[in-house]
């Protein structure tokens, strides 16, 4: 621990201890567990972050906040998602991932339909050549018609196939436009940092939420993260990954979004998300031993919001503004110690899942 | 050669007045140089690798079955090591890894190519033994070595969380260079090393014996398809296997004499790495499947008492699957940020493939069309395999879009496609070639009766353990995680229990094999009737310890495309 974090230390504490008196009066006070993981942005003790607090425990989460008018959207904005029992993909947000399911229920088609056939042709010679039905068999081993059929009739149905893959493929590597919001994704083992060279060179660091917090709070376990990354909604991004250690892959099933994070290397692809919401996804490449702990969750805000968001962060600003310097001051601290407990103290491993 | 024979007389002398000759016990098992000797030595060993592979599996299936982590601790602590919770997360990356290597090296490759090819390759085309003997046995002890390392690595240290190598049977850097800075990853390295090097000393042996060994008059378009299969497998492992090995030699060095071929800091990189496994991988999963394809044929051929259907374009395909399958291998690497025109050239090559497979599919069914079905264990595995690889091929053709695959790479759905294509396809067509030659290797028949619950009980535990997959990977579960959110809990409990059902079904088969052993009565020569045409129906079961020393001549008088051969 450095020496400079004390004051954030003692601010989360007081936070803390307001927070306790407040739910020993109150009849809520199952929610205690809640409220000990107050919002980053409710540190400075006063009445209006006390009131944060409460409003958290209560499950309420669009009350208004001190801290520059960001709260974090609440488990009813989750989008993204996997649904228990699902038979498909999860439904798509960007304009790629609706393009794509058109291909892939296309495919669905195709892949039953021929398993299908396969299977009727088994079905009538078992039942059909069966030795009590056919005793002596025939001596054909040779048709060159059906010979070429068989080979040329797949070969359409591939090309059928390619023309709309090979078109999805130009869309899906479009270039992101010159004004797009750029935010790099960076792998570490086990959490991900998402950082905004464009507003400011701050960086996110994004642990799993504990288990048992975030069910109480209403969000999926093993999905939800403390720190969200927090983009602009029906704007382009460009998504730009790589790692700081080994080899992660940055997913969310719900925007047909996968690319993986390898060290020395920079990947880029244009993402857009079309509603604002809540987006889950993990890290889909095998990282050591706390793979399946590293999930994603992309907050997606309108336009203004997410600004606001923006100059909540160290340094942050948006379109050339001077950067608050309050909340720069404030939050530096913050961030500096969320990267610490990285390692130390929010992914300690039983807190974490059991 | 004359007088060279002349030379060896004394040892045909011996042979002569006791026709089945044989060495003593440690001489037959631990020195040998007999193919089909050294052909069982390939099966039990596979046998008790698959044991231990599926019994990994199981521990897997087990961890899977709820959210939580609840059954990796107990095997941290059976293993030596301290349970928490970092210690449990490497322990299920050691057994994911372990599961793989060994099903994959020490499982369906011995049993393939080792067991069945080293069998029946030389009965086949009427050949005394394989082309060099002495070089078969290195080739088996070489692969017991390489999988006593890869055991001996679960006890090594592998990463601070504990033993073992927690890689990923890919075995990718940078997590298997800093990322696992203990000898666990070295002693799987070498493990590789070892294997590769007996296969591909067993590869040069199946060129050689059937470029050099074939009975007079068996042409290369009138061997069996098997010895096709083989032929190919062999040919792609001889090409695939260097590539591997000089990866792996690569990693050992960045690991421990400091080198940077995958290490960024360096100048290295580790994409190069993914691009010289895969070019190895992916043929490999061509060497997999491949002598399944060889098996399937003949038993469809013999049990519809008909030739197989378009012999050439049978074998044909088996070679285009061959070629084509050394220029597919970055589809395995759609989503580490290839640029577009390589992510083009992939999707289309690869979608390639399904012609060639889609013409043995057809074949097959075209080769059952008029013929006189009968339904013995062989043919029903046989036909299992058909279908359920034909499952695994449309998901194959669905994974091959590289627009696609960005939704579900590294999901269960790749998992699910995998297993049926060869915990699905391979298996069942060793099974099938298990159920269609062990009266021929042991001279007891098993039972048909067990032979058939085993298929159905077998048949429906694979399918309720993947097809709930497909589900599970297209709503999005990563590969590789010993733990889920609640949603994903259904079907990965409902996969659970299939794996149950699959395991009971391995009871009866190893119930069967102890039948036939006690109880079975014994084989004749040509148990299968007149659709089992080939030269190994022509000897007695088991067959003579040394066979063809007079050597059968096929007959010239056959159309080509009656490939069978008549002996003479």
């Amino acid at each position: 621990m450095k020496f400079g974090d004390w004051p954030t230390r003692a601010a989360r504490f007081a936070t803390i201890l307001w927070a306790a008196i407040l739910l020993a009066l109150a009849p809520q006070a199952a929610h205690a567990q809640a409220a000990t993981e107050a919002p980053v942005a409710a540190e400075t003790v006063d009445a209006g972050a006390a009131a944060d607090v409460t409003a958290d425990a209560a499950g309420e989460t669009d009350a208004a906040d001190a801290a520059g008018g960001y709260e974090p959207l609440g488990p009813e904005w989750i989008k993204g998602q996997p649904t228990p029992g699902a038979l498909d993909v999860q439904e798509q947000y960007s304009p790629i991932g609706k393009t794509a399911t058109g291909l892939h229920v296309g495919l669905l088609w195709v892949m039953g339909v021929i398993s299908l056939i396969v299977l009727a042709l088994l079905i009538w010679v078992i039942v059909r050549y069966r030795r009590g039905a056919n005793p002596s068999p025939s001596k054909t081993t040779h048709n060159t018609t059906i010979e070429v059929v068989w080979t040329l009739v797949p070969v359409l149905i591939l090309v059928a196939i390619a023309i709309p893959s090979i078109s999805l493929l130009t869309k899906q590597y479009e270039s992101p436009p010159e004004d797009a919001v750029t935010i790099k994704v960076i792998g570490y083992q086990w959490y991900w940092g998402y950082a905004y060279p464009d507003n400011g060179g701050f960086e996110v660091i994004s642990n799993m939420m504990p288990e048992d917090e975030a069910r109480a709070k209403g969000f999926p376990a093993q999905l939800e993260v403390d720190n969200r990354m927090v983009v602009p909604v029906d704007t382009p991004l460009r998504i730009q990954t790589t790692a700081a250690d080994v080899i992660h892959a940055f997913a969310v099933p719900s925007l047909w979004f996968k690319i993986d994070a390898v060290p020395g290397r920079l990947n880029e692809r244009l993402l857009t998300i079309e509603e604002p919401g809540i987006y889950y996804g993990q890290c889909s490449e095998l990282c050591g031993a706390r793979h399946g702990y590293m999930p994603i969750a992309i907050e997606a805000l309108p336009r203004d919001q997410w600004e606001a968001w923006v100059r909540t962060q160290p340094g942050g600003t948006v379109g050339g503004d001077e950067p608050d310097a309050a909340a720069a001051a404030g939050d530096a601290a913050a961030t500096l110690e969320a990267g610490e407990a990285a390692d130390a103290e929010a992914a300690d491993p039983a807190a974490a899942t059991n | 050669m004359a007088t060279t024979a002349e030379g060896f007389q004394a040892h045909t002398e011996d042979a002569h007045h006791d026709a089945d000759h044989k060495p003593g016990f440690f001489a037959r098992w631990f020195m040998s140089t007999n193919h089909k000797d050294i052909g069982t030595l390939y099966l039990i060993f596979a046998i008790v690798a698959g044991i231990l592979g599926g019994a990994i599996s199981g521990i897997m299936r087990a961890e899977l079955a709820e959210p939580g982590i609840q059954v990796l601790g107990y095997w941290v602590d059976l293993m030596g090591g301290e349970a928490n919770f970092d210690a449990n997360l490497h322990m299920w990356n050691v057994l994911i890894t372990a599961h793989g290597l060994i099903m994959v090296f020490f499982m369906v490759m011995p049993a393939m190519i080792g067991g069945f090819g080293n069998w029946f390759v030389p009965l086949m085309i009427g050949a005394p033994d394989m082309a060099f003997p002495r070089m078969n046995n290195i080739s088996f002890w070489l692969t017991v070595a390489g999988f006593c390392s890869l055991l001996f690595s679960a006890f090594v240290p592998g990463t601070a969380a504990g033993y073992g190598a927690g890689t990923g049977w890919t075995v990718y850097a940078p997590l298997a260079t800093y990322g696992h800075d203990g000898p666990a990853v070295d002693f799987a390295i070498f493990s590789l090393h070892l294997a590769g090097a007996g296969s591909i000393l067993g590869a040069t042996n199946f060129i050689t014996t059937i470029f050099n060994m074939r009975a007079p008059g068996m042409t290369l378009h009138k061997m069996p398809l098997f010895v096709w299969s083989v032929l190919v497998t062999a040919f792609l492992l001889l090409l695939a296997l260097p590539v591997l090995a000089a990866a792996i030699t690569m990693l050992l060095t960045d690991r421990n004499f400091g080198t940077t071929f995958f290490d960024p800091s360096g100048g290295g990189d580790p994409l190069l790495y993914q691009h010289l496994f895969w070019f190895f991988g992916h043929p490999e999963v061509y060497i997999m499947i491949l002598p399944g394809f060889g098996m399937v044929s003949q038993i469809i051929a013999t049990f519809s008492r008909k030739p197989v259907f378009g012999y050439l374009g049978m074998a044909y395909a088996m070679v285009a699957i061959g070629v084509v399958g050394f220029v597919v291998w970055a589809h395995h690497m759609y989503t580490v940020g290839l640029d577009v025109n390589t992510k083009m050239y992939f999707t289309a090559a690869t979608m390639v493939i399904a012609v060639p497979t889609g013409v043995k599919i057809f074949s097959w069914i075209a080769t059952m069309w008029g013929g006189s079905l009968e339904f013995k264990s062989p043919m029903v595995w046989a036909l299992g395999f058909i279908f359920l690889f034909t499952v695994g091929g449309v998901t194959g053709v669905y994974l091959a879009n590289g627009g696609i695959d960005d939704v579900v790479h590294d999901t269960y759905f790749v998992v699910a496609h995998f297993h049926y294509v060869l915990s699905m396809g391979a298996v069942f067509s060793l099974f099938a070639g298990f159920y269609y030659w062990f009266p021929k290797m042991s001279g007891r028949m098993h039972s048909e009766l067990l032979a058939h619950i085993h298929f159905w009980i077998f048949f429906i535990g694979v399918n309720v353990i993947f097809f709930p997959q497909h589900f599970l990977g297209l709503n999005g579960m990563p590969r590789r995680y010993p733990d889920f959110t609640e949603a994903y809990a259904y079907w990965n409990h409902i996969s659970s229990a299939g794996y149950a059902i699959m395991a009971a079904s391995m009871l009866v088969f190893f119930a069967n094999i102890a039948y036939a052993f006690i109880a079975g009565r014994r084989a004749p020569a040509n148990y299968w009737g007149e659709g089992a045409t080939t030269l190994e129906w022509t000897l007695s079961s088991p067959p003579p310890y040394h066979q063809f020393e007079t050597l059968p001549v096929i007959e010239e008088h056959h159309d080509y495309h009656d490939h069978r051969p008549a002996t003479a």
